[in-house]
């Protein structure tokens, strides 16, 4: 009962304190919102860019062109060879045949031009298509198997895969880098608008602690005003996230440049890029609070 | 029946300044005991000492059942609660009412709403500020805010009030009647009064026991009544 009494105290006065501190709580408030959107926009970037990822590594195939004049031990060898190199996913044969019977079941033009013909008089090539687990090396990869004896040709769509692969790239590692600095830049910044906080509170902290209040419940009051002022912080990012990335995916159509990549469809991803920035707000609020706190509660 | 039992007490602060040597006393409970000396004498010292904002560096603190001289600072709240402290300064939160202020310290220490209530009430009547409840410290004379300074110490009924100058901000005549609360708070509520003041005009007047401290050390301790103004 006293436990449920002090917690709903601690709240209320903590959403009191805010307004009554209120220049400086406005200070923490802006920091922590201007901090959340560069956060939110980050993540619904990196979330986006990891999908795209996702979505492209299991489209994108290298189909490997066998000379003609291998024979059926060679493509074995051919195999096992692809598969020595890592990266390798899934490898398929595909032989002409295959290919012979998937093209005249397509068209019908084909099925007349080559159902006549033997498998000897064939202008298809066998070939292998080789999924990548890794798709940042498919590259290195690539080039491995070109050099793989009597692999003819390996093609991958290339130029279109590598730009971007090297966007993606350079949106997460600057995502990454961007999103950690303000985190630390932020925590540092809290925590010293929450020390001035209790420094214009230090006339009442040291009364709390002369009427006799623990140290726990003079600590507690100011984590939770650190917590309230991050929840407080997240509004707007929380806002902007939402709205904002609904009206990005409406106004493009839930695609990028191709339909290639996807954007992630804003329900209920939103909704946990929400619920990921309220929890950053909270907990850079209140670890900024109890570090701030702690200095003062040395009696 | 002894509230608080000091012995052989030495307190050096971190510059070395020896601020109390070698003090012992006994106050007993329901006393009501006038500590007095020249500016630097040691009476603050004395009086943060009972309510362990500092340790001494040798002897004992014996105060209601705790051991003031080695309770640790997460502990400290304990002795608090059994304390009433004023100050020359009054102390109040200025952006609270009068009310508010003495509800604070009960507040402070997770009281229950109607027993705040109860109490913050009583407490200011006995203080005769009853018409000024809803008052902030800034529309308050200098008497007047030490009553609700007095009214926040006594609000959750302490065994020992202690004040340190508590007439030292005011005229004569308000110092008379801050006393004369202090007074009868004591003989009221049978709270134990230890009051640090310079005010030798109120020490004559009062007749209660007077211990005398110079340069760090007790050099006096007279029973009730039995001290005289020595200075001329
Ligand atoms: N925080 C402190 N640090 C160092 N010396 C102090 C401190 N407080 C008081 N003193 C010294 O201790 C002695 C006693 O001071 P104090 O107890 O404040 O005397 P009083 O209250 O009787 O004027 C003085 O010499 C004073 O300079
Ligand atoms: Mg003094």
């Amino acid at each position: 009962m006293k436990l449920i009494r002090m917690v709903f105290r601690g709240v209320r006065d903590a959403f009191k304190s805010v307004f009554r501190n209120f220049s400086l709580s406005i200070a923490s408030v802006s920091c922590i919102s201007i901090t959340l959107v560069v956060v939110a926009v980050a993540l619904l970037a990196s979330f986006n860019v990891n999908n795209f990822t996702e979505t492209i590594k299991k489209d994108v195939t290298i189909i490997v062109f066998v000379e003609s004049k291998a024979t059926d031990s060679d493509l074995n060898t051919i195999e096992k060879n692809i598969k020595k190199i890592g990266n390798v996913d899934s490898i398929k044969l595909k032989t002409k045949q295959q290919e012979k019977k998937e093209l005249m079941e397509e068209d019908d033009v084909f099925k007349s031009y080559l159902g006549d013909m033997d498998d000897d008089e064939l202008p298809l090539k066998d070939s292998f298509l080789v999924k990548v687990s890794k798709l940042e090396e498919i590259k290195d990869t690539v080039e491995k198997i070109k050099k793989i004896e009597l692999v003819d040709t390996v093609n991958y769509g290339e130029s279109m895969v590598q730009q971007m692969l090297n966007a993606f790239k350079v949106i997460r590692n600057g995502t990454i880098i961007i999103v950690v600095a303000l985190i630390i830049v932020n925590i540092f910044l809290i925590v010293n608008t929450i020390k001035l906080a209790i420094f214009a509170r230090k006339r009442e902290i040291s009364i709390m602690r002369l009427v006799g209040a623990s140290n726990l419940s003079i600590k507690y009051p100011f984590v939770i005003e650190g917590m309230v002022i991050g929840m407080i912080g997240s509004i707007v990012p929380i806002l902007i996230t939402i709205y904002g990335y609904t009206y990005f995916y409406t106004y493009f159509d839930g695609k990028l440049f191709s339909s290639l990549i996807k954007l992630i469809n804003p329900q209920p991803f939103v909704l946990y890029v929400s619920l990921i920035i309220l929890g950053i707000g909270m907990v850079v609020g209140m670890i900024g609070s109890s570090r701030a706190v702690r200095k003062y509660l040395k009696v | 029946m002894e509230l608080i039992s000091i012995s052989n007490v030495n307190v050096r602060y971190p510059n070395g300044v020896n601020a109390l040597h070698d003090l012992s006393v006994k106050i007993k409970r329901g006393d009501f005991v006038f500590v007095i000396g020249g500016s630097g004498s040691g009476k603050s010292t004395f009086i943060k000492m009972l309510y362990r904002e500092i340790k001494p560096n040798k002897g004992e603190i014996i105060l209601g059942g705790l051991n003031v001289a080695k309770l640790r600072n997460s502990k400290v709240y304990k002795l608090r609660r059994k304390l009433g402290i004023v100050f020359q300064d009054y102390r109040l939160l200025p952006k609270l009412t009068v009310y508010e202020n003495v509800a604070f310290a009960l507040e402070c220490i997770g009281a229950k709403k109607t027993e705040i209530r109860v109490k913050t009430l009583k407490a200011i009547e006995l203080v005769g500020l009853k018409s000024k409840t809803r008052v902030y410290p800034d529309q308050l004379s200098g008497g007047e805010q030490q009553r609700v300074a007095i009214a926040r110490a006594i609000v959750n009924n302490p065994k020992l009030l202690i004040c340190d100058e508590p007439t030292g901000n005011l005229d004569p005549d308000m110092s008379m009647e801050i006393v004369k609360l202090l007074d009868n708070i004591n003989k009221t509520t049978g709270t134990t009064i230890i009051m640090a003041t310079h005010d030798r005009e109120i020490v004559n007047k009062m007749k209660k026991r007077v211990i005398v401290l110079k340069d760090g050390y007790l050099i006096k301790d007279y029973e009730k009544g039995k001290y005289y103004d020595e200075a001329d």
